[in-house]
C-alpha cells in the first residue's frame, strides 16, 4: 500500500509536462542510440553528464532513464534487418530475426521485438517497483562461487548456436575465449596476449568485437559476392503486423524471457548478455518444432528481446536499493548522482523518495513512449531493406567506424574493427558460426575471474564448488541440461522399440 | 577555423602584452584552458576535470575550457600522447593521480610522469578497512590478529590487483609483519561488485575509497574498522590506522600536470590559475559536496612529492610481487 502510495507520488513528478518532455527526447535518443552501431547508453549518458551543471536532477534521471531503456529497443532493429548488432546484448536477436527478415517477415520480427520489450520492461519495472528489497537480498547470496556455476549453465547454451557443425562452433566459442582473455589479468595484475601494446592492456572492447565481427563482416562478405543485385531480400512477404499465430508463440516467450533477465539482470555481476543466451537456449529446447530455428522462429526473436529488457530494469534493482553500480551504464548513472550533492546508497529511497520513485515512474512512461514510438516505425525501418545493397552496406561500415572511434577515440580500435571483420567474413566463408565467439569473449574471462576469486576465499579448495547450495544447484542444473536431451531421446527410442 | 586560430593567437599575444604591463598575469596568460584527461568520461579524474571546468568558468578565471579523454590502461596510454604531442603548450593541463604513478610501474610503460611538469596536487581520497555487519570482527585488532595469526584465511576484496586497494592491503600486510604476497587479495572490477561481496558476506573484509563505502557504513551494512587517513576526519567517527597501531597513511591524490617544454614564467602562471581556483567557495563547495579532501601542493614541493610516490610506491608493488 505504501509502494502504491509512493509510487502515485511518483507518477504526479515523471508526468510534470516539462519531465514528459524529457523523457520523450531520452527515449527518442536511446533508440537512436541504439540503432548506431558502437554507440551505446553508457558512452551517450557520459557525454551528456555536463548538463547536471544546469538541469534539475530529477529531469536528469528521467532523461537518462530513457536513454537507458530506448537503446534497449533499438538496438534489435539493425540486429534484425541487417544481421549487424551493435551491441553484445542483441547477437542473439541477430540469429533468428535476421533469417525472418531475409523471408520478408521482418515485420512481425521487429513487431514481436518492440512489443516484447514493452511487456518484459514493464513486468521488470513492476518487479523492480514492488520486489525490490527481496530480490537483492537474494542477489547478495551470489558469491563468487556460484557466479561461476551460472557462467558453466551459461556455457551449455553455446550448444542452441552451434549450428549443424558442432566442432567449427566449438573453435568460434574458443576464439572468443582468448579475444577475452586480452590484456591484464585482474587478480595479478600481468599482462596477457597484448603483444607490448600499452593500448591493448585494459582488454579488448566487446563491442568492438561485435561490430567487426557483424557489420564488417556482413559487408565483405555481400560485397565479395558476384550476384549482388540480385540478392535474394524480400522486403516485405504478407503483413507487417504479427498473425495470430505469431502472437501464440510470442507471448510465452516474452513472459519465459521476462523472468529469466529480471532476475539475472539484478545480480551485481549477471550482466544482460547471460539472459538473452538462457533464454535462446530454452526457448529452442521448448518449441513444438525446434526445426525451424536457424530459419526463422519468431520465439528465437521474442524470448531474448524480452529477456535482454526485463535484465535492464534488473540492473536498476541494486542500483537503487544499496547504490550498487552493476553495469557501465549504472556506473555513469551514479556519477551523475554525486554531481548533484546526493550519495546513493542503501538510505537512497527514503532521502531521495521523490527522486527514486520519480525515476521509476518514469520508466512505466518511458515503455508506453517506446512502445508508441517504435510500433509506426516498423513500416519504415523495413523499407530498409527495399535500399539497394551496394548503397546501404557502406553506410553502414562508415556507421560502425564512426561509432567504434567514438568509443575511445583510439587508432588501434580501429585497426581491430577491420582486422576482426576480416575474421568474420572468413568464418562466413567457411561457414562457421560467429555468435559463438562474443558468447566465449563474455562468458570466459567472467568464469575465470569468478572461480579464481573463489579459489582465493576458499584458498584454494575447488569442493566449494559443490558444498555451497547455489553453486551445486546450479551446477546441477548445467548438466541436467546437457544430458537430458540425449537421455530422453534414447529412452523414448527405447520404449518405441519395446512398445 | 582559420579566422578563430588567427583570433585565439591574438588574443594570446595580448595576453603577453598584459603581462609586460604588470597585469594580473594568471588571469591575463591563459584564456582557453585545455584539459586533457587520460581515461573515459564519467570516472574520477574525469569529475575532476569537468568541475575544475565549471569553477574555473563560473568565477571568470577563463574563458573556455576543452577536454580531450584519452582512456586507457590507468593512464598510460594518455600520458606518452600528453607528452608528445602536447609539448610546449602554455595552456594545457593533464589530469592524473597516484593511480597513475602506480599504473607507469606496473605496466612497464615507457614515459612516467616524471616527463611532465608537475603543477599541483588537488585532492585526495583517504581509503576504509570495513568488514560486513554480520562478521564476527568488531574492531581492527581481531581482524589484525586473525590476519596474522592465518594470512590465507583473511580474504580482502578491493579494486584491480596493483591499484590504490591492493597497495594498501600490502601496507597493512608489510607493517604488521605479514608477508604482502600471502594477503588473500580479491580483485574486482568496478566498486559495484566488490561492495556487493561485502554486503553478502563473502569475504573477510573490503577495502576502498571512503566516498565509495561511505553510504554502506552510514546505513550500517558495513563496519568501518579504520581509515587511511593521517589523522581523524571531522564527522566521520572512525580511528586511523595510525591510531590503531599500523603505521599506514595513504591518500589517493589527485592533480594537474602541464606538458614539458615551458618556460619558468608559463609554469608559474600555471600554478597562479590552479591556485586561485582552488580559494573559491565554488571548488570549496564541491570538494564538500564529492566528499573530496582538498591537499593543496604546488610547484616545486608538488614535483618533490610525485618523484618520492614513485619510490615509494614501486618498493610496494615489488613487496607485493607486481614490479
Amino acid at each position: 500500500m505504501e509502494t502504491l502510495a509512493a509510487l502515485g507520488q511518483g507518477f504526479l513528478v515523471a508526468l510534470q509536462p516539462t519531465n514528459l518532455l524529457w523523457g520523450f527526447l531520452g527515449v527518442t535518443l536511446g533508440t537512436f542510440v541504439g540503432v548506431l552501431p558502437g554507440l551505446g547508453p553508457a558512452l551517450t549518458i557520459a557525454l551528456l553528464l555536463p548538463i547536471t551543471y544546469t538541469v534539475e536532477a530529477t529531469a536528469a534521471f528521467i532523461l537518462f532513464a530513457g536513454i537507458y531503456y530506448g537503446a534497449m529497443y533499438g538496438g534489435s532493429t539493425t540486429s534484425i534487418l541487417l544481421n549487424t548488432p551493435g551491441e553484445s546484448a542483441t547477437i542473439v536477436t541477430a540469429l533468428e530475426g535476421h533469417r525472418m527478415a531475409l523471408s520478408g517477415r521482418g515485420g512481425p520480427a521487429l513487431a514481436t521485438a518492440a512489443i516484447g520489450s514493452f511487456v518484459a520492461g514493464t513486468i521488470g519495472t513492476i518487479g523492480l517497483t514492488f520486489l525490490a528489497p527481496t530480490v537483492v537480498e537474494l542477489a547478495l547470496a551470489f558469491g563468487p562461487a556460484d557466479y561461476f556455476s551460472l557462467m558453466i549453465l551459461a556455457f551449455v547454451t553455446v550448444s542452441a548456436t552451434l549450428g549443424s557443425r558442432p566442432l567449427r562452433g566449438l573453435a568460434a566459442l574458443a576464439f572468443g575465449i582468448w579475444l577475452g582473455l586480452v590484456g591484464v589479468d585482474l587478480q595479478t595484475g600481468q599482462a596477457r596476449f597484448t603483444f607490448g601494446l600499452l593500448e591493448l592492456l585494459d582488454g579488448i572492447n566487446v563491442i568492438v568485437v561485435c561490430v567487426g565481427l557483424f557489420a564488417v563482416g556482413e559487408t565483405l562478405w555481400l560485397a565479395h559476392r558476384a550476384s549482388l543485385r540480385e540478392a535474394s531480400v524480400v522486403p516485405v512477404r504478407g503483413s507487417l503486423w504479427l498473425s495470430r499465430e505469431d502472437w501464440r508463440r510470442s507471448w510465452p516467450a516474452w513472459l519465459r524471457g521476462a523472468l529469466i533477465g529480471f532476475p539475472i539482470g539484478a545480480l551485481p555481476a549477471g550482466g544482460a548478455e547471460v539472459p538473452t543466451f538462457l533464454s535462446y537456449w530454452l526457448e529452442r529446447r521448448l518449441a513444438r518444432r525446434p526445426e525451424e530455428f536457424g530459419k526463422g522462429a519468431i520465439e528465437g526473436v521474442a524470448g531474448p528481446e524480452a529477456a535482454n529488457n526485463a535484465s535492464a530494469a534488473g540492473v536498476l534493482v541494486p542500483m537503487l536499493t544499496l547504490g550498487l553500480p552493476t553495469s557501465a551504464t549504472a556506473a555513469i548513472v551514479l556519477s551523475a548522482f554525486q554531481s548533484y550533492g546526493i550519495n546513493p546508497g542503501p538510505l537512497l529511497m527514503e532521502t531521495q523518495p521523490q527522486l527514486v520513485w520519480g525515476l521509476i515512474a518514469s520508466l512505466y512512461i518511458g515503455n508506453l513512449l517506446l512502445l508508441a514510438l517504435n510500433l509506426p516505425l516498423v513500416g519504415i525501418w523495413v523499407r530498409v531493406l527495399s535500399i539497394p545493397q551496394p548503397l546501404l552496406y557502406p553506410g553502414i561500415l562508415v556507421f560502425a567506424t564512426v561509432g567504434t572511434y567514438g568509443i575511445s577515440q583510439s587508432p588501434i580500435d580501429l585497426l581491430l574493427l577491420y582486422a576482426i571483420g576480416l575474421v568474420g567474413f572468413l568464418m562466413r566463408l567457411f561457414d562457421v558460426p560467429t555468435a559463438p565467439v562474443v558468447i566465449g569473449m563474455i562468458l570466459g574471462p567472467l568464469a575465470e575471474q569468478e572461480l579464481r576469486r573463489a579459489l582465493t576465499i576458499s584458498q584454494g579448495d575447488p569442493t566449494v564448488l559443490l558444498t555451497r547450495p547455489l553453486s551445486a544447484t546450479l551446477l546441477a542444473l548445467a548438466v541436467l541440461a546437457l544430458l537430458a536431451p540425449v537421455l530422453w531421446r534414447r529412452l523414448v527410442r527405447r520404449n518405441l522399440a519395446g512398445g | 577555423m582559420q579566422g578563430w586560430t588567427r583570433r585565439a593567437a591574438t588574443m594570446g599575444g595580448l595576453g603577453a602584452l598584459g603581462l609586460l604591463a604588470g597585469l594580473p598575469p594568471a588571469l591575463a596568460a591563459i584564456d582557453q584552458l585545455q584539459l586533457f584527461v587520460p581515461a573515459a568520461p564519467g570516472g574520477g579524474w574525469d569529475q575532476t576535470a569537468r568541475t575544475m571546468e565549471a569553477v574555473l568558468r563560473g568565477a571568470g578565471l577563463v574563458k573556455g575550457v576543452q577536454i580531450t579523454n584519452v582512456p586507457g590502461a590507468g593512464g598510460t596510454v594518455g600520458l606518452p600522447q600528453f607528452v608528445n604531442q602536447w609539448k610546449g603548450r602554455p595552456n594545457a593541463l593533464m589530469v592524473g593521480g597516484m593511480v597513475m604513478v602506480g599504473a607507469v610501474i606496473a605496466n612497464k610503460a615507457p614515459v612516467g610522469l616524471q616527463a611532465t611538469t608537475p603543477i599541483a596536487r588537488l585532492t585526495g581520497e583517504f581509503e576504509v578497512v570495513v568488514v560486513p555487519a554480520a562478521s564476527p570482527h568488531q574492531n581492527l585488532e581481531s581482524l589484525i590478529a586473525a590476519f596474522k595469526a592465518d594470512p590465507g584465511s583473511v580474504s580482502w576484496a578491493g579494486g584491480s590487483a596493483g591499484g590504490t586497494d591492493h597497495i594498501l592491503v600490502g601496507m597493512i600486510a608489510k607493517a604488521v609483519g605479514v608477508d604482502p604476497r600471502a594477503a588473500s587479495y580479491v580483485a574486482f572490477a568496478g566498486g559495484g561488485a566488490a561492495q556487493a561481496a561485502i554486503l553478502g558476506n563473502q569475504v573477510t573484509a573490503g577495502v576502498s575509497g571512503w566516498g565509495e563505502f561511505a553510504e554502506q557504513v552510514k546505513a550500517g551494512k558495513m563496519r568501518a574498522l579504520a581509515i587511511s587517513a593521517d589523522r581523524r576526519q571531522p564527522g566521520i567517527e572512525v580511528p586511523t590506522l595510525k591510531e590503531k597501531g599500523v603505521d599506514v597513511e595513504l591518500f589517493n591524490w589527485r592533480g594537474v600536470f602541464a606538458p614539458p617544454g615551458l618556460d619558468p614564467e608559463q609554469v608559474r602562471a600555471l600554478v597562479r590559475l590552479v591556485e586561485t581556483m582552488a580559494a573559491t567557495d565554488a571548488w570549496k563547495a564541491e570538494l564538500a559536496k564529492r566528499d573530496w579532501t582538498g591537499i593543496l601542493l604546488t610547484g616545486e614541493p608538488f614535483a618533490k612529492f610525485v618523484a618520492e610516490e614513485v619510490v615509494r610506491i614501486e618498493g610496494i608493488l615489488k613487496g607485493l610481487g607486481l614490479a
